[in-house]
């Protein structure tokens, strides 16, 4: 997994709730059996008409706004577990997605492909879309050390929460899966000793 | 200490606890499908790993396969490719697979159940959100992303942080025509499509005692459109009768010590919750949806309200729009033009006799089309067995084979736009029964009255 440590770009706002994951990446395209790719049908429906053609007003079809961030409204990724989400959003080349709340399942999946979700409060994420909307070309810093968010050419900046263990593999780019199959030898043991409910079925 | 069922659940599994808390939990099943395992054996292939724990691996293609001719090789290209891709690394991989033609094949958490994999007091994973109808029988079940598919292939295990709990108690007797899908929908109405995230949830009071299994399991696979990372409901005897038999189950002195086990797991008296709330069952009526997430619902006689949170004016103006739908409408009348009725939510033997039931020597509107889906190919053949396929028939309904189908659209079964269905599944999202479809989550037999009348009518009345 590539390291996170700072980020600092434009960010593309997206103020609406509740959006689910069918909405990022929509089910018939989740037939591909490989992670590349999805960034091509991420918001596919709310990104283009049925004949192909773009919807104009659609925020990513806007080219005043570009950047690696994208700034949504709360509980942003609710609905279905398809990582695909995480994968599309990724492959467009977000880096890192700031809501005021998440969805778990999506929070975790980001976790897992280095996109980073950054969990800010209501009045921030208000002020983060007021610098947008103001000026399109507003920065903002992600600090994964410091756990900040800020915005450039002001003095506002808010320290977000982190589980201290994904970020530790965040900064190193380590995987969940090194640190389970380093514990093998633990989990056979575990095995041994919890017999009982735990019988394979065959 | 007094625990609650998730705890004593949660710590019978922790093998191992690193930085911060994050415990490594022990997964005692791991279900698999065809469309969020592919690139989780590709993971294993460049690592040149094995599946640790084949027998604790169960494998079943659901959401992508046609719920028509499924004798035939499927036609889509796409498809087919995915699901060859799961026969082969279920067979490269040694993972038994209740494929196509299988005759325990079906949707993953309706075969769980239904072959006594799935047993009280353990931990359960799939790479699908609505895994939480495991939860049903007293067990630790959520959906997880590809990249946890891989690490439990890899380790039988996962990396996770307990999650904060919360207790939802239901008390008292259901009105005539209010089922367990009535009930969740109320409580997610209430609670909001975001007000369960960060919760597990357990599911407690007379009312769930008193539902049926498969009514149980309607309730807990919608956890997730709370945002709750899975809920349970404490085992019973109704629970043990249920699991007894089947062909998983443990038999004999084994299936007398299970249960003795089981007895052990449900919340002490005194154990407490981060949060709790109480909802009186006789203040749910039968339920329908009028927005684009499942909180977004209401009682089938109430009027469409206005947002809760004037906040949040702009999204809820928006899902309303998509709906063709307005503020203070009301969708008693409402005309439809397809009814689903199949899904993980919604597609077992008792929701099909509700169904039969219902619609037995009636036909349903001509302007509707009308599908029933069974949730396994167990369904199906208990269904003709009943000769409930021939009711169906004769009602005018089209009986399928077993699959995710209609609820989520990545096959051929998909609403076109514009269009009205009123749908036993679990998602009203935007596109999620194809690009501009407009659902209408209710109860099997809410959705039956709507093929039957064409449009909405409230079944606790007819």
């Amino acid at each position: 997994m590539e390291k996170f440590t700072l980020l600092q770009s434009t960010a593309v706002p997206l103020p609406i709730e509740d959006i689910d994951t069918d909405q990022i990446i929509p089910a018939r395209f989740l037939k591909a059996t490989t992670r590349e790719g999805f960034g091509d049908n991420l918001f596919r429906d709310w990104r283009y008409h049925p004949d192909g053609s773009q919807k104009s007003d659609f925020i990513l079809n806007n080219p005043i706004y570009k950047g690696a961030i994208l700034v949504a409204g709360r509980n942003f990724g609710c609905g279905s577990s398809r990582e695909h989400a995480a994968w599309a959003i990724a492959d467009y080349g977000f880096k890192a997605v700031v809501s005021s709340f998440f969805a778990d399942i999506f929070k975790g999946n980001a976790l897992n492909n280095g996109l980073l979700p950054v969990t800010v409060s209501d009045s921030f994420l208000n002020k983060i879309f007021e610098a947008i909307e103001n000026d399109s070309n507003a920065v903002l810093e992600i600090n994964l050390e410091k756990q900040s968010i800020s915005i450039s050419n002001s003095s506002e900046v808010e320290y977000f929460e982190m589980d201290p263990y994904k970020k530790i593999c965040l900064l190193n780019g380590y995987d969940d899966i090194d640190f389970l199959l380093s514990q093998k030898a633990i989990i056979s043991t575990f095995e041994e000793n919890n017999r009982y409910p735990f019988n394979p079925i065959n | 200490m007094a625990k609650t069922l998730f705890d004593k659940i949660w710590d019978n599994h922790v093998v191992n606890t690193v930085e911060g808390g994050t415990a490594v939990l022990y997964i005692d099943r791991h279900f698999i499908h065809e469309v969020t395992s592919p690139q989780a054996f590709d993971g294993l292939a460049s690592r040149n790993i094995p599946v640790f724990r084949t027998a604790q691996t169960i494998a079943t293609a659901d959401h992508n396969v046609p719920t028509q001719n499924q004798h035939l090789p499927i036609s889509e290209p796409l498809s087919k490719f995915q699901v060859d891709k799961l026969i082969e690394n279920c067979d490269k991989y040694g993972v038994s697979l209740y494929g196509l033609g299988h005759p325990y094949q079906g949707i993953v958490h309706v075969i769980g159940p239904e072959l006594g994999i799935t047993q009280p007091g353990m931990t359960i994973v799939c790479g699908d959100s609505h895994t939480s109808t495991h939860g049903a029988f007293g067990c630790i079940a959520f959906g997880i992303g590809t990249s946890q598919v891989e690490q439990v292939l890899a380790s039988q295990c996962l990396l996770q942080l307990k999650p904060k709990q919360m207790r939802i108690n239901v008390e008292g007797t259901l009105h005539q025509g209010v089922t367990a899908k009535d009930v969740i929908l109320y409580i997610i109405s209430k609670l909001t499509t975001s007000g369960g995230t960060g919760y597990f949830v357990e599911y407690a009071g007379s009312t769930i005692r008193n539902l049926s299994m498969e009514g149980r399991m309607t309730i807990c696979n919608m956890s997730i459109e709370m945002g709750a990372k899975g809920g349970l409901i404490a085992p019973d005897e109704k629970t043990f009768d249920y699991v007894n038999g089947k062909k998983y189950a443990p038999k004999d002195a084994a299936f007398d010590q299970a249960v003795s086990y089981w007895k052990t797991l449900p919340t002490d008296e005194d154990a407490s919750f981060d949060v709790e709330f109480t909802f009186q069952a006789s203040d749910i009526m039968p339920m329908v949806t009028y927005g684009t997430n499942p909180g977004m619902g209401m009682g089938v006689r109430q009027s469409i309200p206005e947002p809760l949170d004037p906040a949040n004016r702009n999204s809820f103006d928006k899902s309303l729009s998509y709906m063709g739908l307005h503020a203070g409408e009301s969708l008693l009348g409402k005309e439809i033009q397809h009814v689903f009725i199949g899904s993980c939510t919604n597609s077992r033997m008792e929701d099909l006799r509700l169904v039969a039931d219902y619609v037995k020597g009636k036909q349903k509107a001509p302007h509707v089309k009308a599908m029933i889906v069974p949730g396994s190919k167990q369904v199906e053949a208990q269904v003709i067995s009943e000769g409930l396929d021939l009711v169906f028939k004769e009602a005018g309904f089209d009986f399928r084979e077993p699959g995710c189908s209609a609820c989520l659209g990545m096959n051929e079964d998909k609403i076109p736009a514009n269009e009205y269905c009123v749908s036993t599944s679990n998602r009203n999202f935007e596109g999620r029964q194809g690009p501009g479809a407009r659902t209408i989550l209710t109860s099997p037999l809410m959705a039956a009255a709507a093929a039957i009348n064409g449009k909405i009518i409230d079944v606790s009345l007819d």
